[in-house]
């Protein structure tokens, strides 16, 4: 079976996040980009149905400028075999994704798509519901178990009154939570090895999807700063606080 | 030329970066407070760097490494340079590249299991009357048949405790000098528990918590013949031809190192307000920064030209000396002004800047001393000119 793994780069996790002063977006020049976490751990899946041999072929997709080849370099050397990467300056909404996503789907032909539940920069949450409406196929969202057997995908989601089990038929998109694993190192010597991995570059328009912005962003800010706290004498000052000042009774 | 870092080298700073992020600095609380390195903590960490195919990576592959260039496996040691030394060192060894001198029966003795995680080495030269003047070493290595018999005391010996053997460098005889007779000298494998060979506890000192250094004393040592390392008296070329770059690797985890002070550094200049404003908007703390990035960027492309250099073979004694001069000069610098930044917060043992302050100072002390690398390189000016 072949899994595709969409990987899209990112602000890394650990960068204080600054907007632009025009406001026109969250600044990213010389700021650390990374994998998406929850795209590390839809790879490691991946890579871990690989060893067990579910997997025959890992192929990792990414979309966006020239430098999301490094983050295909990165899904390589933690173990993809090779990579897909959809050139274009454009900025990408979920919608544009999700239909590149199909377009390469079509030509591959895998067995299950795996990606992360959401990017941690936009937190859109939607590329791999609209991806599986798309293609028409099962899906299973905030997956943080997952077993495959006959065809089939048994899922464990994160809901809130728990972890709800669901069975898919193959094929599916499935899109993965924190706690299904631990994303392993890319170790040295698959570094070395990822060199000779192959990376095909195509453009949305060799895909014909056009991948024009549908919704327009009017300004981002700053989340207004805490105010600090008061200390409070006793309950009925606290009562009155919070009628009088918070407002909340 | 070329200053951008390859795929490859970008991934391994990445992999080398997150690993000591995640697996060394959550440790490095213990061994600072205890200065002890738990031996059970280190199978652990050293489990993983092995996975992580971070350990003994400074080896070729031919022998089990991961055949890193030069310049690669400095951008390596940078990012191990950041961590607590006696955990980098120990979890994520790099056996010492004299191992690779040894016959193919000493390879499989010593440096095999080194590159495994089997085994640790040590190199013993340094002694109680024989610091930088290394050829005036007084033990010594005699004859006896087919035999040698070692004695003497050497001291300052990094983790000679928990190392199975000692590489160890003897005064085995005499040649004429220009002005003296010149020591001979003979590198020998010494195994733990050899008959009159003692490894004792060495001194506390202020760098380097957990990372311990030891004495070793040599009574009448008896070792055969295939102990010796490279040829009888030529010691002193089988280090120097194999030691070549461990200066670089000084000065490479110098780099590391101020990097993570200079982070807190700036954190705090743009945080921390007194008189109504970030202190970083006075010019007394923001010109400190200026200088300290100016510090850290001349050391590193110092320490990286040279050992772009050295993969070159091109890299000269005196290039290595002033990389390893300025990066450890630098991080004293850093690492002061990263706590005069700081006021009283940057002595307190929540921050690493005390830590990286206190180890800093032995930088400018091991792999030959600041003057030493000084008079390698007037030396190298002057020598020229007949002066």
């Amino acid at each position: 079976m072949k899994v595709l793994v969409p990987v899209k780069r990112v602000v890394d996790y650990n960068v204080k996040i600054r907007v632009k002063s025009d406001q026109s977006g969250v600044e990213t020049a010389n700021v650390k980009m990374s994998m998406n976490p929850f795209d590390e751990i839809a790879n490691e899946q991946a890579i871990r149905l690989k060893e067990k041999g579910t997997a025959t072929e890992i192929v990792a997709v990414s979309l966006g400028e020239q430098k999301c080849q490094e983050t295909l370099r990165t899904a390589l050397a933690m173990g993809a075999d090779r990579a897909i990467h959809v050139v274009t300056d454009a900025e990408l909404q979920p919608l544009a994704v999700a239909k590149c996503l199909k377009a390469i789907a079509v030509r591959e032909e895998p067995g299950l798509i795996l990606l992360g539940k959401q990017a941690i920069d936009d937190d859109s949450n939607q590329t791999g519901q609209m991806l599986a409406a798309l293609l028409g196929w099962a899906q299973a969202t905030f997956v943080s178990k997952l077993e495959i057997a006959d065809g089939k995908a048994t899922c464990g989601r994160e809901v809130d009154e728990g972890i709800e089990t669901i069975e898919v038929t193959l094929p599916a998109i499935i899109t993965v939570d924190l706690r299904l694993n631990e994303p392993r190192y890319a170790s040295l010597p698959n570094i070395m090895k990822a060199k000779k991995k192959q990376i095909d570059s195509l453009t949305p328009e060799e895909l014909g999807v056009d991948v024009a912005p549908r919704l327009v962003y009017t300004h981002f800010e700053e989340p207004p700063k805490r105010q600090a706290g008061v200390r409070v004498e006793s309950v009925d000052e606290l009562v009155g606080k919070l009628k009088s000042e918070a407002g909340v009774i | 030329m070329d200053f951008g870092l390859t795929d490859e080298q970008r991934l391994i700073v990445e992999t080398t970066r997150a690993f000591v992020e995640n697996e060394l600095y959550p440790h490095e609380a213990e061994v600072e407070r205890t200065g002890v390195l738990r031996r059970e903590l280190v199978e652990e960490v050293k489990a993983k760097a092995i996975r992580a195919g971070l350990y003994a990576a400074n080896m070729p592959e031919a022998v089990g490494g991961a055949g890193l260039d030069t310049l690669t496996w400095l951008l390596y040691e940078k990012e191990l340079g950041r961590a607590n030394y006696a955990l980098h060192w120990t979890c994520v060894a790099r056996p010492s590249n004299i191992l690779l001198a040894g016959t193919p029966e000493q390879r499989e003795r010593y440096l095999y299991p080194c590159v495994r995680g089997e085994k640790w080495d040590c190199l013993a030269m340094t002694e109680p009357g024989a610091g930088s003047d290394l050829r005036g070493m007084k033990a010594t290595a005699r004859r006896d048949g087919a035999d040698w018999v070692l004695n003497g005391t050497k001291h300052f010996i990094s983790h000679a405790d928990i190392a199975d053997f000692a590489v160890t460098f003897m005064a085995s005889g005499e040649e004429p000098g220009p002005r003296a007779p010149r020591k001979l000298i003979t590198a020998f494998f010494v195994d733990k528990g050899t008959p009159g060979f003692t490894v004792r506890p060495g001194y506390g000192n202020v760098s380097h918590r957990g990372y311990t250094n030891a004495i070793l004393e040599f009574d009448d040592c008896r070792l055969p013949a295939e102990a010796v390392l490279g040829e009888v008296h030529r010691g002193f070329e089988v280090a120097n031809n194999w030691l070549g770059a461990t200066r670089l690797q000084v000065g490479a985890t110098c780099l590391g190192r101020a990097e993570r002070a200079f982070a807190h550094a700036l954190d705090w200049a743009s945080t921390r307000e007194q008189f109504g404003q970030k202190i970083g908007r006075f010019q007394g703390i923001s010109f400190k920064l200026a200088d300290m990035a100016v510090e850290m960027k001349a050391a590193e492309l110092m320490i990286f030209e040279a050992g772009w250099a050295y993969d070159r073979g091109t890299a000269t004694d005196a290039q290595m000396a002033m990389a390893k001069l300025k990066a450890t000069e630098m991080l004293a610098m850093v690492a002061d002004e990263a706590i005069q930044i700081h006021g009283g917060m940057g002595l307190m043992d929540e921050l690493p800047l005390e830590r990286i302050w206190r180890d800093a100072r032995v930088e400018r002390i091991w792999e030959g001393t600041s003057e030493i690398q000084r008079h390698i390189i007037s030396r190298a000016l002057l020598r020229p000119l007949g002066a």
